[in-house]
């Protein structure tokens, strides 16, 4: 509804003259303190003046200035239009407000209030509106607000409250200044003295000036020499500069003396109509520039068409050139979906460079490929339940049914080894399953090294966006984000996105949140403020569970008996359970006899395995963490010299 | 014909005169003529019979020179009215860009002229050529003859413009609307050019 400013309606493309200059002041002034200065701003002139220059130059001028200004151009008839739209979808008050709150509101064409009472009165409202809080409004019309004829008295004191400014016909001086400046702006070089010639005809509006140098820029083309001041007066029906004095000719232009040169005439006019014509390719690319490069694309290539003289397959070009915009756009529309900052990123605005906003579009495509899925190594099925987990079961079941609505997040919490890593897994699997879901599971490790190789790499945004996508984000082991202060304001920022948008959350810890050091306050509590849920130490029953899924898995016959011994071995976690079956397994293997009771006390007590951490009966040779061997006893400090090992040898 | 030839960068216009026999088609000719400056014209070709009633046809070729990079030329011809020359006057329509009706103004002719613009129509129709989407303009000519002669614009209008195509009341002998006529028909031929031509 509302019409763009044109950009080549500015301050700087308006020539100023005597009988403008108090409206381009007072345009100035308003552009720069919008609201303070002259409210309203009430601009009258005749037709082809430069009202609308004005009008359009003050909102770039203030756009300028303040770029956050909301600043509105529309003419009287276009408000009228969206008044009764407004009106008629009842949205009246919605149409108020919008207008209230424009900071520059520029009408036009003010004088067509004539016979329009409503639409008087709701200008009157809305100018008193736009005062008041201290919104600036600038009207144009053909005459002044007095003369508008039928014209609501109040709204004549109202705009005469502010200032009214007229802009005159342009005086010689200036008319020679246009007419210089718009033919340098059409690249056409006239001899000393024929724009001044020109320029001596008072036409009643700029837009006739303009119309009398389309003229003499035609018959110009048509000829192969310049146009002469002699020629000028009669393409534009002046009298012969012999007939009168060259100075103050009067008014001719509307003069209808029959040109004798009929074939001339026809000439130039004909030279328009081809002109037209013959570049009507020329229009359209231009036409395509325009439109383009107002949405943002660059337009290059179709600069280099105009050019040229006559390129070939013009519309082929350009078609190609919109096929290009249109894949950029669903390039961007695609990267805004994985990676909302890239998407604003050049290289997507540019159909010279297909190649790269390709390649840019597969590398955000890489980027955001989905975040670390769930293992499939730990199936829900396989989880094997029991009275120690039976509570943390039982939440994970209602996370599943409704992710992000019950328990959120979900905090798993019990020593190593008793299934929080198969359980958060089995929680995303199951997750995975849903419709368009997007489950993040790993480990908090994987994650920190995945944010530092992002740091490294400079490419956070997409590892943000990468996670931001997921409906769901389980990270096993919360515990070591301990003192990684980067990683917890990252994660901090995700929770809270994640959970604002009822994306499930499931971590897993080795104690209470609230006992973890080195995690911050915000972290905890968020983490508290879920469901905290802890597996113990697997009981015998489960014990007997994991058993006989183990053996089941081994192929080992379930003999009551070797499951009671096992069963009753002081395990404290389910990775040790796995731990000893193994070993019993690859006992009997070596052995080549059956898994029995027997076979695993021999194994389990006959020769107790050393444990790490009575590591005390040793020979004296201790392990370091770095490789080497520390033993004064067992290392050999000073080796002899090259010379004396060789006679060692000989002997 | 090409109307507008991009490789060798020319622009040629074939605009026709249609009407009835002693309409004033080559008087609009003539009086072009007797405007182009010598360097601009060709040999206006008139093949008349030794009353002056063209035989075969008339044909002006008009250099209008460089336009916008394209050498451009205007071909005016005209038609033979008499009924009886049908095979010529559907000769010179092939390939016409542009036609100019020159109606007779006078009361008796309007039948004439109503039957001419019949006969206009099935010969475009006959190059397979749609009246509705040919440049067309109408020309009242010899509105110069006393008024209880002819009839008024507005009247002939009502009569035989029922396309509403731009029409000229006009004097050709005297120049009256010739080039005003020709103006209108280059227009319109031109701007079907803009708005059809192909790009290469």
């Amino acid at each position: 509804m509302t019409s763009a400013l044109n950009p080549r309606f500015s301050f700087e493309t308006f020539v100023v003259g005597a009988a403008n200059r108090l409206a381009v002041t007072a345009g100035r002034t308003v552009a720069e303190n919008p609201g303070s200065a002259y409210n309203p701003l009430f601009i009258y002139s005749g037709s082809g003046l430069g009202k609308t220059h004005v009008l359009m130059a003050i909102g770039h001028a203030a756009k300028t200035i303040a770029s956050q200004l909301n600043i509105e151009y529309l003419t009287l008839d276009e408000y009228v239009e969206a008044f009764h739209a407004a009106i008629a979808a009842g949205q009246g008050d919605a149409f108020r407000r919008r207008f209230q709150n424009v900071d520059v509101l520029l009408v036009d064409d003010v004088q067509f209030l004539t016979n329009r009472k409503e639409m008087q009165a709701e200008l009157l409202r809305l100018t008193e509106a736009l005062q008041q809080s201290g919104h600036q409004i600038v009207l144009a019309s053909d005459r002044p607000p007095a003369e508008i004829a039928d014209l609501d008295e109040r709204l004549i004191s109202r705009f005469s409250g502010g200032l009214v400014v007229d802009m005159g016909i342009p005086d010689y001086e200036t008319r020679v200044a246009i007419l210089r400046r718009k033919a340098e702006e059409r690249g056409s070089k006239f001899q000393p003295g024929v724009l001044e010639t020109v320029a001596k005809v008072e036409y009643p509006n700029v837009r006739e000036l303009m119309g009398a140098l389309n003229r003499l820029i035609a018959f110009q083309a048509v000829n192969d020499m310049p146009i002469n001041e002699e020629a000028v007066r009669k393409v534009l029906g002046m009298p012969s500069a012999a007939g009168s004095s060259a100075a103050g000719a009067p008014a001719a232009a509307s003069s209808t003396a029959a040109s004798p040169d009929e074939f001339s005439q026809f000439l130039t006019d004909v030279t328009v109509t081809v002109g037209k014509a013959v570049e009507a390719w020329r229009a359209r690319v231009a036409e395509a520039v325009l439109r383009w490069e107002g949405e943002g694309y660059r337009s290059g290539r179709l600069q280099k068409l105009l050019d040229q003289e006559q390129p070939a397959a013009v519309d082929e070009a350009i078609a190609a050139y919109v096929q290009d915009v249109e894949r950029l756009k669903a390039l961007e529309a695609e990267v805004a979906v994985l990676d909302p900052q890239a998407a604003g990123e050049k290289v997507f605005r540019d159909p010279d460079h297909m190649d790269e906003a390709e390649a840019a579009a597969a590398k955000v495509r890489d980027g955001a490929a989905p975040p670390p899925a769930p293992s499939a190594a730990f199936p829900f099925e396989t989880y094997v339940a029991g009275p120690s987990n039976e509570v943390a079961l039982n939440a994970a079941r209602d996370v599943i049914a409704k992710p992000g609505k019950k328990y959120n997040p979900l905090v798993i919490v019990g020593r190593s080894g008793l299934g929080k890593t198969h359980l958060l897994n089995a929680i995303g699997l199951e997750l995975a399953r849903k419709k368009n879901a997007v489950v993040a599971c790993l480990s908090t490790q994987a994650f920190v090294d995945e944010l530092i190789a992002a740091i490294d790499g400079n490419r956070v945004d997409w590892w943000r966006a990468r996670y931001r996508r997921a409906t769901a984000l389980l990270l096993d082991d919360i515990h070591l984000l301990s003192g990684k202060e980067r990683t917890q304001e990252e994660l901090f920022n995700l929770f809270n996105q994640l959970v604002d948008a009822d994306r499930q959350l499931v971590f897993t810890a080795p104690a209470h949140p609230n006992t973890l050091e080195g995690l911050e306050e915000r972290i905890v509590s968020r983490l508290e403020g879920g469901l905290v849920t802890e597996i113990v130490e697997p009981d015998k029953e489960l014990r007997r569970s994991v058993l006989e899924r183990l053996l089941r898995q081994q192929h080992v016959p379930m003999e009551p008996a070797l499951l009671d011994y096992l069963a009753d071995r002081p395990i404290d976690s389910v990775r040790s359970l796995t731990g000893i079956v193994q070993r019993v397994v690859e006992a009997a293997a070596a052995q080549d006899a059956p898994v029995s009771a027997g076979l695993a006390r021999e194994v389990l007590e006959g020769a107790p395995p050393p444990r790490r951490t009575t590591g005390l009966r040793t020979s004296g040779i201790v392990v370091s963490s770095a490789g080497g061997v520390r033993s004064r006893e067992k290392m050999v400090w000073d080796w002899p010299a090259a010379g004396d090992r060789v006679i060692e040898d000989l002997r | 014909m090409s109307l507008v030839n991009f490789t060798t960068r020319e622009i040629t216009c074939k605009i026709v005169y249609y009407g009835p026999g002693r309409s004033g088609k080559t008087t609009n000719l003539h009086y072009v003529y007797g405007r182009v400056p010598e360097t601009r014209r060709g040999r206006m070709v008139s093949l008349a019979t030794q009353t002056d009633r063209t035989l075969f046809f008339d044909f002006l070729p008009i250099d209008l020179g460089q336009i916008s990079g394209f050498s451009t030329r205007f071909q005016l011809y005209t038609v033979p009215g008499q009924v009886y020359y049908n095979a010529t006057r559907r000769l010179v329509l092939q390939g016409a860009d542009g036609v100019v009706f020159v109606g007779d103004s006078q009361a008796r002719q309007l039948d004439e002229n109503i039957e001419s613009l019949q006969n206009l129509q099935s010969n475009l129709l006959e190059h397979g050529v749609d009246v509705r989407t040919m440049p067309f303009v109408m020309q009242y000519n010899k509105q110069d003859l006393p008024r209880e002669l002819i009839l008024t614009p507005a009247d002939l209008d009502d009569a035989l413009n029922f396309r509403s195509v731009p029409s000229f009341p006009a004097d050709a002998l005297h120049g009256k609307g010739v080039f005003e006529t020709l103006k209108s028909i280059s227009e319109l031929v031109l701007k079907k050019l803009a708005a059809g031509s192909p790009a290469a």
